[in-house]
């Protein structure tokens, strides 16, 4: 069955809807430490990458489902306070630019690590496999997989809406991602806020390790280092600075690079990553504020 | 007599090879305000950014109640008493008044706080009650000011520290600013008021030190309200 206009089948726009769902957590984890930091964390898919590791060295000892998702959360969580400890903090004070290249330093050092600690090859997670399988929905198959990331996806957002909204900590979140300085002088506990962000942005590159890992179950050093950079792009398309664009930018490119997949013969899908990204430069030309920002113009730098 | 509520002694704050505070010493008491005048450069907002803890000072105490405060995090810092009302009001523009208060609960000491706090800093500012759920950004300047002095009370401090807010607003909205002050010192906080408006700040003020090249040059009181301009040009001539 197909979307007769578009000539796109419906389970290629469930499946994008999934990965866009994924991506727009991604891009939420990234953008909720922007936030209060200023700073892009380019390590973000190792840790993605680190509990997708936890999840298949949980299989691969056969541990329970549950289990597995414990260690991965307590790998994810423990790797993000330990970043925030190590670099992010003795470095709050630098450049955004000094604080870009240590983020590159971490994933880079987390992939080698990853490389030399469990070799080039790979290894499976298999523990979730079954939801790959598909369910009929009116009389479409869909992989339960992606209704899983869709709805997870959706809660996971609900969730972090009313913990921004309805919090205290989330009011001190959000003062600080608008005025840290005004903030502190009001009594807002720097260490504990960032701290704060870093563990739910930790908490949601667990989520999405458990999520990518059912529909890619080989996890290798470099697991999750491209779905970093299409999330960070598209973080940028929708608005860094602010946290629904960015959710959005990280939802659309996602969704883009699904239907992008579906529709293009399989022969031709190397050339998914150039579509993809010569229609982020277009957007970055034609709004370079963010394609979901009310433009207020640009700072003149040169 | 016990230690005032505020006490900076021989303070120096320099940034690189500019020496901005030198040597300088006042005390604030509770039920108490104390101006520092002065003019651009002088070094009053100096002074309060290394009591605040913004920038640390070179040399020189600053303690609150008997407390030491230097080398403390601005938030440790409010969250002693302290609380200041940034110059340019600050408010968040995207939240909204009753958010920014909220925000202000966080220097607060007592986790339940005192009964009817609420309601005494909307009797003195009618105008965070009106606007209450409107996001602070679509206040005037007047009202942000408000606001922000509002914020500042709902962390119920010991001391508070204004930057200019008289700034920018109309002759009476500084009126009703200037009140609320004098009304604050009623309940007994310790004010220090960094103000541009000499003859004003000497005027309601229990004291006012005069800042030139970041040191005290002069102490007026009330009395000297009406020749402020013609004493602090004959000093400085």
């Amino acid at each position: 069955m197909t979307l007769a206009v578009l000539n796109i089948e419906w389970q290629t726009l469930a499946d994008a809807t999934a990965l866009g769902a994924v991506y727009a957590l991604m891009a939420v984890g990234i953008g909720l430490v922007f936030g209060v930091l200023r700073l892009v964390n380019f390590a973000y898919g190792q840790l993605v990458m680190a509990g997708a590791y936890a999840l298949a060295l949980a299989s691969q000892w056969e541990w329970p489902v549950w289990a597995g998702i414990v260690l991965c959360f307590a790998v994810v969580l423990a790797l993000s306070l330990l970043m925030d400890r190590l670099v992010f903090r003795p470095l709050r004070g630098q450049s955004p630019a000094v604080m870009l290249v240590a983020t590159f330093a971490v994933a880079f050092l987390l992939q080698s690590i990853a490389l030399l600690a469990f070799g080039p090859l790979g290894k499976i997670a298999t523990s979730l496999a079954s939801l790959n399988r598909p369910v009929t929905v009116g009389g479409v198959d869909i992989r339960k997989i992606t209704i899983v990331a869709i709805v997870v996806a959706a809660l996971c957002l609900l969730a972090l809406v009313l913990l921004l909204e309805r919090t205290t900590v989330g009011l001190h979140m959000r003062a600080a991602s608008m005025d840290f300085a005004t903030a502190r002088l009001l009594g807002v506990r720097a260490n504990r806020v960032i701290g704060a962000a870093v563990l739910v942005s930790g908490a949601l590159a667990a989520v999405v390790a458990i999520m990518l890992t059912v529909q890619n179950p080989l996890v290798t050093p470099d697991f999750a280092l491209r779905d970093t950079i299409v999330v960070l792009a598209g973080v940028v398309v929708g608005g860094l600075n602010r946290p629904i664009p960015a959710t959005l930018g990280g939802f659309a490119i996602g969704f883009a690079s699904g239907i992008l997949g579906g529709a293009l013969p399989t022969e031709k899908s190397q050339y998914l990553p150039s579509f993809l990204f010569a229609a982020v430069i277009l957007v970055l030309l034609v709004r370079p504020g963010g394609l979901f920002t009310r433009y207020r113009g640009a700072v003149e730098r040169v | 007599m016990t230690e005032g509520a505020l006490v900076v002694e021989d303070l120096d704050v320099r940034y690189g090879g500019v020496h901005a505070v030198r040597g300088v010493s006042f005390s604030v008491e509770r039920g108490e305000i104390v101006g520092l005048i002065g003019a651009n450069g002088a070094g009053k907002s100096s002074t309060l950014h290394a009591v605040m803890g913004l920038v640390s000072s070179a040399a020189g105490e600053v303690r609150a109640a008997g407390a030491s405060l230097r080398r403390r995090r601005p938030e440790d810092v409010a969250r002693a008493g302290i609380a200041l009302v940034p110059e340019g009001r600050r408010v968040f523009a995207e939240l909204t008044v009753d958010e920014n208060l909220r925000l202000g609960l966080a220097a607060r000491r007592s986790r339940g706080g005192s009964p009817g706090l609420l309601e005494h800093v909307y009797e003195l500012f009618p105008v965070v009650r009106e606007f209450r759920r409107r996001p602070a950004g679509a206040l005037s300047g007047g009202q942000q000011q408000q606001l922000a002095i509002a914020r500042a009370l709902v962390a119920e401090p010991d001391v508070l520290l204004l930057d200019e807010p008289s700034l920018g607003l109309a002759p009476r909205v500084v009126d009703l600013v200037f009140d609320a002050l004098a009304a604050i010192r009623e309940q007994g906080l310790a004010v220090l008021l960094v103000e541009q408006r000499a003859q004003r700040t000497v005027a309601l003020a229990d004291r006012s030190h005069v800042l030139a090249n970041g040191e005290l040059r002069l102490t007026l009181g009330p009395e000297d309200a009406a020749d402020t301009e013609t004493m602090v040009a004959a000093y400085f001539s």
